[in-house]
């Protein structure tokens, strides 16, 4: 029977099923961090447990990390408890730990990748929603609660029910200074924010093929945003190519004998979904989004809808209202007054590069604070290499040190209240770049014409063609 | 972490009719570095509640004595967002033992499921009853009966029968979690393991 790629991949972790109950379910890499694992470990002191595969499991800190004087000690006492926490259990249980100032450290789901941790065809779980970001690889991936880290480390499965299969075809060509980020914006502004909630999400079609890795991570990244377990994308040569020779992919004979198995990870002719949407690649411009989730995105030309009446106008007003907007306002030549450009979203090396691209030869707008962070110790070498810092310190711009910073604001990378950031990381809901900021989302193109002109700007009209 | 047991629940209920609740407004990230599950309560939906300064925002729903029970009553699409349990660790610490929706997001559900707090889903009809009722008197009772999986709004005995797999039934029913049974089948884990190519 011709089979789906998440069928093919789900079903080969099944340990066990469970009538009228979830799937027992393996899994092959477990992703912990300072915030979502304390509490894990702690009960399995209580319980008395051991974690079962600690090879299996890989720490990094960088939920709360300072990004700046990452050589002194963390300030804040409550992170540094965190830090510290996962180290001590990371030593005693034998898991490998990246912690702060590790050449490898970075943001959970960028060192996974660039490190070659995540695979195609692999169950991949981590206490964050954004473990979606894996799926690029042709991986089942999946954010979990505290509770399944547990599970994880105490007998390396996890219990789900299998999520219903919806695929998103997109075809044709992207325009000019449309990315991979307003891909998923779009997809996200046409299903909204709960419109693939039950479903694993598979991206088919020309624009994913033609997608670099970095970009289909993005995509899938931002799966969880309409509410989908996770999205995947079947692996092909890009995706060998990107792996091939990274740190921990398999090398030699056992590279060969996974690629064979590789090769066969995708969904046969004929295999049926239980939802289909198709869009146009010609149909998505540079989005942007005005409202307080990551559904309310529009092109960056158009006008803030009004609201359609019924259930959801209060809630719609609510959010309108907190972001300072009114409905029909033009989204270009709002004052922006931060750009935040990072996160495991769009803090890759490519992400940088596009933002450079837009900068050179200009200069950073007096009104606008930039943070610029990179996705990990490797793409911030990477940026050094590549000749992107010079670019950037030229216009004007400062380079911070790996983590997660304004994408969640636990560290002291907050946006105060009131003020408007464009941001380059996954959600825009209330407070969740500091108390009583708004963010609008974009993409890298995005964030940096806000940067270099102080308003919200149409990145077509600063790309030199 | 072993929890409650839930069978029947007979409560007053708070309504917060809001759409796509998400996680950061039940519990903000800065409230996440606590080492261990204690006092989230304390800071569920902190920056709807309060002021900056800390005093209570009067117009919230949790600060209007008016209202109060262990049922919360929330608008569609409730828990969207991060995977953070501490969500779902702040409604049950504050004192609630079910949230009910129209439409709960995925990984809240589960999370909840895990630490024994019932996400109960209903029609959009019967979430609008029951905001009405509660309107139309903040001292209705609301039941929720698990083993026949039935919703009632006491005064007018208008109810619905709600989902909930037959596993994560019996396990909110007698307290246990899912790390129990996980437990008690390591043999065929390891099996499995040993024939993984990763
Ligand atoms: S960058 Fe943001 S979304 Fe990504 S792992 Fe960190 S907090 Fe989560």
């Amino acid at each position: 029977m011709p089979t789906t790629l998440f069928d093919k991949v789900w079903d080969s972790h099944v340990v066990r099923r469970i009538s009228s109950g979830p799937d027992v379910l393996f899994i092959d890499r477990h992703f912990i961090h300072e915030v979502t694992s304390p509490v894990a470990f702690l009960g399995l002191e209580n319980r008395k447990l051991q974690v079962m595969y600690p090879g299996k499991t890989f720490a990094t800190a960088d939920h709360n990390t300072p990004t700046i004087n990452q050589h002194l000690p963390v300030k804040d006492p409550l992170s540094a408890n965190q830090l510290k926490a996962l180290e001590m259990n990371s030593k005693k249980y034998g898991i490998s730990h990246w912690g702060l100032g590790h050449a490898r450290n970075g943001i959970v789901h960028v060192i996974g990748p660039e490190n070659g941790i995540t695979q195609p065809g692999m169950t991949i779980v981590c206490g964050d929603s954004h473990t979606s970001t894996h799926g690029a690889f042709g991986a089942i991936a999946f954010g979990i609660g505290t509770s399944e880290v547990e599970m994880v480390l105490s007998s390396q499965c996890i219990m789900q029910p299998k999520p219903k299969k919806m695929r998103i075809t997109v075809n044709g060509k992207l325009g000019k200074g449309v990315t991979p980020k307003d891909v998923i914006l779009y997809i996200i502004s046409k299903l909204t924010a709960a419109g693939a909630t039950g479903y694993f999400v598979e991206y088919a079609g020309e624009v994913f093929e033609n997608m670099s890795m970095e970009g289909r991570m993005t995509v899938c990244n931002m799966s969880i945003e309409m509410g989908a377990r996770g999205g995947i994308i079947a692996p092909d040569e890009t995706t060998f190519t990107y792996l091939k020779g990274r740190e921990l992919a398999p090398k030699g004979e056992a590279w060969d004998k996974a690629l064979a198995y590789w090769k066969t990870l995708k969904t046969d002719d004929g295999a049926t979904f239980d939802v289909e949407h198709n869009f146009k690649a010609s149909d998505i411009e540079p989005m942007i989004t005005y409202g307080t989730n990551p559904g309310m995105g529009l092109g960056i030309s158009q006008h803030i809808p009004t609201a359609e009446q019924g259930s959801g106008k209060a809630t719609y007003e609510k959010s309108l209202d907190y972001m300072g907007f009114h409905q029909e306002d033009e989204m270009l030549g709002k004052k922006v007054d931060y750009v935040f450009i990072g996160s495991c979203t769009n803090g890759r090396i490519e992400d940088f590069r596009a933002f450079a691209s837009i900068v050179k030869g200009r200069k950073k707008a007096d009104n606008v604070t930039v943070w610029m962070v990179p996705g990990s110790h490797i793409v911030e070498q990477q940026i050094k290499d590549e000749g992107i810092l010079d670019i950037l310190q030229e216009a004007g711009f400062e380079l911070r040190q790996p983590g997660c910073s304004a994408c969640l604001a636990m560290n002291d990378d907050k946006v105060p209240a009131g003020k408007y950031a464009v941001s380059t990381s996954n959600r825009n809901f209330e407070g969740r770049q500091g108390p009583g900021a708004r963010t609008m989302l974009a993409s890298p193109l995005v964030a940096a014409a806000a940067a270099v002109t102080g308003v919200v700007t149409d990145p077509r009209e600063l790309i030199k063609d | 972490m072993a929890y409650d047991k839930f069978t029947v629940l007979k409560s007053t209920a708070v309504p917060m009719p809001i759409e796509n609740v998400d996680t950061d407004q039940i519990i903000p990230a800065r409230f996440l570095k606590a080492t261990e599950r204690k006092g989230f309560g304390d800071n569920l939906f902190r920056d709807w509640r309060y002021n900056s300064d800390g005093s209570p925002k009067k117009d919230f729903i949790l600060n209007n004595p008016v209202y109060s029970g262990k049922i919360l009553a929330g608008g569609k699409n409730f828990g969207s967002g991060s995977s953070r349990e501490h969500a779902a660790w702040a409604i049950y610490d504050y004192g609630f033992r079910c949230v009910v929706s129209s439409f709960f997001a995925d990984i809240f559900k589960n999370n909840s499921l895990n630490i024994g707090l019932l996400p109960v889903q209903v029609s959009a009809e019967f979430l609008d009853k029951i905001f009405k009722a509660i309107e139309a008197d903040p001292k209705t009772e609301i039941e929720v009966n698990l083993p026949q999986q039935k919703i009632t709004i006491i005064a007018t005995g208008e109810n619905e029968s709600f989902e909930i797999n037959g596993y994560k039934k019996e396990n909110m029913i007698n307290g246990y979690d899912d790390i129990d049974y996980l437990q008690a089948m390591k043999d065929d884990i390891q099996k499995f393991a040993g024939q993984s190519i990763y």
